[in-house]
């Protein structure tokens, strides 16, 4: 059968959303007119760990048209629902964290609100606060359950009755590594925001506007700010009403945070019969929301001495911070990227959470994985040393492929794409030619160059899509509906937060409805006017709800073809007056033969992997030990590219990323407090500081995504810092087996590798 | 009372003299489209031209604009028309979330005004002062060079035509 309409699907159709974002047009958060809100403002601890013992507001402040409010004040369950219910939206009498809001103002003027912030005083009593992974493993101050342990998982494969330490030394080589990654920072451009209206019953004058609460903001996720919503005010769901403004990035930053904004906006909104606006600043944006995971993570492997890989153990341990959040999910994702691209006849995989007396860590690209895949491939690394093999031919060696089984039991069946990858980036690189000619020593004292070059590279893969069971419990849902001149609607919560969401579900839709692309709508989320797709996360938006937009739009344009004959529009607008509503809510069912088994965590981890690999190219300045990365080649599996530029823009976006959290990025902390929460001090790439990116984008499709598609989102974020480090441990003779790699880090590295080698 | 001109406009403001021009230019004069990212001249979501120069608006007091002319975004594009350097953005992938964008066109659009022939080079230094979290910089570079050549494309095809339309008439 002939297509009815050019598809659109692979091709780079004009951005839907670009019109209004280069005039100026996009209305985000801040640039909403919110007639008579107020502003709203945060008082927060100035200690890590303690005891509330009150909160006194000075008597000589005009408190005149100023609003306070506290955890007294909450309607409902003073809790972030998320996951487990220990978050406060407020602190009541426990301070766990620095920055951990205490109370809630409002006023009219910005100016006075600053004023008034300073004019509470909180009262605490400290405690000793935990502020490491090592502290909390030490034990001194338990801060969360018995052991200040928020999660544990063991993934065991094919240990045989024997123990993974027993398999290893059995082995002919054997290589013991310990690595370590720091904070990360989202650093999305516009900082978070929410603007709150409280309706009362009644009150809704505009047409449409229900009543109860209104939230509209910058964020990726409204169910979840639904739910947290919901339980925090007592109220039932259709009297929560949560839209996203256009949103200036995300990165995971906005998936669980602005659930806690929204509440406070929310709160503040209530109690001063007002609508108020919360847009935070630079500083408090960085002081107050989630970060990556720290993490250390001890590996030990055994392999033949051709370098066959045989039994691998992994001990990581992430600093989940003083909440819990996302942190199980995280660590989840995290243990089951740790065993790498790689098979491995053995495994034991044990990962922990620990709580600390930091602000929590939650959401960021990658999700635990760009965490324990720097450690495995930094492994991969000391392991081809020891071997005196190179590190990419090791790889290549031992690679997961369609048929190979992973350490959770999972059989490869399809969309395994990685040897293309290596080939690409191999091959437009120049990798082993560069390699061999860098791996050449200094020309002799004297005549020393003052930089060096290195090249390195990692292997790496991104499951798509929730862990384990998740989409089968989450039922995603999307609703098309048909409106008049034989338009589509589509309805999901999936959010564009600048990835193109907007553009790829219109082509999505179009292609599988067969219309024309501009007949396509698509809804603004809002929790009152689309279903629940679930979250804006996992790389699971193209893969799961794109899937499901493609059968919604094919499931009513079948209908209106098969109503009578004619053309689109004029049936469709006699099918709408027969039936008055044409709609269809489709559920997503996953795949029957993906099956997990959350007890023993074994199964298929996920529905499919991406793929990729990446090679970085760098030039060290051997006495100020900078950086500068010269070039950069991504060649990734991401089963089918919608849109080739919009994927192209994610692979290089999410490399820079992973870039700066190697090269640049770096979260000071003292005693619980940020000290570089500015732009100014916690530096991310400019456009100076980017390589030129070749990028390749790897097509091996996944036959449960839209067109083959599987996930991008995440993907790029995993393998960058573990290919800089390859390339810049070469460049300067010294181990990085631990982030950053700031000038200082690599003097240092350089300094101790001397030492021990005199 | 401070008079300056905003995208063509006369515009009056009783802000007081030390007022970001930032402000001045979201609440008062309505004009949205350039964003705060960052407050202290890091991020340049805020970038305007002054006198046709690019400057951080968040770093600006409105009291230095007096009887100068500013062009914000919501200015670049003549009517409905939109400049190369907006349709390049919007096709070859330089806009991404968008908050960066505003000031990411201002600050190309002031490089393209006086070298419509930039390296890749001459590109990363005219937004080294714009920070993007989404793009890894290679769409934007690309956009401003995609525009670059319209904008030659352009200026060639009228001298060529203006040529033969010389030669007609002589």
């Amino acid at each position: 059968m002939t297509s009815r309409v050019d598809r659109t699907v692979g091709k780079n159709v004009s951005r839907v959303d670009g019109h209004a974002k280069v005039t100026g047009q996009a209305v985000y958060v801040d640039d909403l007119t919110t007639p008579g809100a107020l502003f709203g403002g945060t008082v927060r601890s100035a200690v890590a760990r303690g005891t509330l013992r009150g909160i006194r507001k000075d008597p000589s402040f005009d408190w005149t048209g100023i609003t306070v409010v506290t955890a007294a004040d909450i309607p409902g369950d003073n809790v972030v629902a998320l996951i487990e219910d220990d978050q406060p939206l407020l602190a009541k009498d426990a301070i766990r964290h620095v920055y951990e809001p205490v109370a809630l103002v409002a006023c009219d003027d910005p100016v006075r609100l600053q004023q008034a912030i300073a004019a509470i005083t909180l009262d605490v009593e400290p405690l000793p606060p935990v502020l490491s992974i090592e502290d909390a493993e030490a034990k001194k101050q338990i801060i969360y359950g018995k052991d200040n342990v928020q999660k544990r998982y063991v993934i065991e494969h094919e240990l045989g009755g024997k123990t993974i330490d027993e398999l290893i030394l059995a082995c002919d080589v054997v290589v013991t590594g310990r690595y370590a990654v720091h904070h990360q920072e989202q650093m999305y451009i516009e900082p978070q925001g929410m603007v709150a209206h409280w309706q009362e019953a009644g009150e809704g004058a505009e047409a449409g506007v229900g009543d109860g609460v209104h939230v509209t903001g910058s964020l990726q996720c409204p169910f979840y700010v639904h739910k947290a919503m919901k339980r925090a005010f007592a109220l039932e769901g259709d009297r929560v009403h949560i839209g996203q403004a256009v949103t200036g990035g995300g990165f995971g930053g906005k998936e669980e945070y602005p659930s806690i904004l929204a509440a406070h906006a929310a709160l503040l909104s209530k109690v001063a019969g007002k609508p108020v606006r919360m847009i935070y600043g630079r500083k408090e944006d960085i002081e107050a929301t989630t970060k990556r995971h720290p993490a250390r993570i001890e590996i030990t492997t055994g392999c033949t001495k051709a370098g066959e890989l045989v039994a691998l153990k992994v001990e990581c341990a992430m600093d989940g911070g003083a909440y819990v959040t996302l942190t199980p999910v995280v660590l989840s994702r995290g243990i089951l990227h740790a065993a790498g691209a790689y098979k491995w006849k053995h495994a034991r995989i044990h990962g922990w959470a620990v709580a600390t007396n930091t602000p929590p860590n939650g959401a960021f690209r990658g999700f635990g994985a760009p965490q324990t895949i720097w450690a495995i491939e930094r492994h991969m690394d000391r392991i081809a040393e020891k071997l005196g093999k190179d590190p990419l031919t090791l790889r290549q060696q031992n690679l997961l492929a369609i048929g190979a089984v992973t350490v959770t039991g999972q059989t490869l069946t399809q969309s395994v794409g990685v040897v293309e990858c290596i080939e690409k980036a191999v091959k437009s690189s120049d990798y082993f030619a560069k390699r061999a000619a860098y791996a050449k020593p200094s020309p002799a004292a004297g005549s020393r160059t003052r930089t060096r070059r290195g090249i390195g590279a990692a292997v790496f893969m991104h499951g798509a899509g929730f862990t384990g069971s998740g989409e089968r419990r989450l039922k995603g849902k999307v609703q098309v509906d048909l409106e008049p001149g034989g338009r589509l609607r589509v309805r999901s919560a999936s959010t564009d937060i600048g990835q193109g969401t907007e553009t790829i579900f219109r082509q999505i839709a179009a292609d599988a409805a067969e219309l024309p692309f501009d007949t396509i709508e698509i809804e603004t989320p809002n929790t009152s006017n689309v279903p629940d797709s679930g979250p804006t996360v996992a790389s699971r938006t193209v893969m799961v709800v794109g899937s499901i937009v493609g059968k919604g739009a094919k499931m009513i344009a079948d209908r209106v073809r098969a109503s009578g004959t004619g053309d689109f529009a004029t049936l469709a607008d006699a099918l709408l007056a027969r039936e008055k509503k044409v709609s269809t809510l489709v559920e997503y069912e996953p795949p029957v033969a993906v099956q997990w088994n959350d007890d023993t965590y074994r199964g298929d981890a996920y529905p499919c992997y991406a793929w990729a690999c990446d090679i970085a190219e760098v030039e060290v300045d051997l006495d100020t030990f900078e950086t500068k990365v010269i070039g950069f080649w991504a060649a990734q599996d991401i089963g089918k590219a919608i849109h080739p530029i919009m994927c192209a823009g994610q692979v290089e976006g999410g490399t820079l990323q992973a870039i700066g959290w190697a090269l640049y990025e770096n979260l000071v902390m003292k005693d619980g407090h940020i000290l570089n929460a500015r732009m100014t001090n916690y530096v991310i790439p400019t456009s100076k500081d980017a390589p030129p990116f070749t990028t390749f984008l790897v097509e091996h499709p996944f036959s449960g995504g839209p067109s083959g598609a599987k996930g991008v989102g995440e993907l790029p974020m995993d393998g960058g810092a573990p290919a800089i480090a390859a390339a810049v441990e070469q460049a300067i003779g010294a181990l990085c087996n631990d982030l950053p790699l700031l000038p200082e880090d690599l003097f240092r590295a350089k300094s101790k590798s001397q030492v021990a080698r005199s | 009372m401070i008079r300056f001109k905003v995208n063509g406009t006369v515009r009056e403001t009783d802000a007081p003299p030390m007022a970001r021009l930032l402000d001045v230019l979201r609440v008062p004069l309505g004009l949205t489209g350039t964003k705060e990212g960052c407050g202290e001249g890091e991020c340049g979501a805020c970038s305007v031209m002054l006198d046709g120069v690019p400057v951080n608006s968040c770093l600006v007091a409105v009291g230095q604009c007096e009887g100068r002319e500013v062009v914000t975004v919501e200015g670049l594009a003549h009517g409905a028309e939109l400049t190369p350097l907006q349709r390049a953005f919007i096709e070859d992938g330089g806009a991404q979330c968008g908050i960066c964008t505003p000031g990411m066109l201002v600050a190309a659009e002031a490089l393209l005004r006086r070298n419509t022939s930039p390296t890749d080079d001459d590109v990363r230094d005219a937004i080294a002062g714009n920070l993007c979290r989404c793009t890894g910089y290679q769409r934007i570079v690309d956009s401003i060079q995609a525009a670059a050549a319209a904008v030659r494309a352009k200026t060639s095809k009228a001298s060529k035509a203006s040529k033969a339309g010389g030669e007609t008439g002589a």
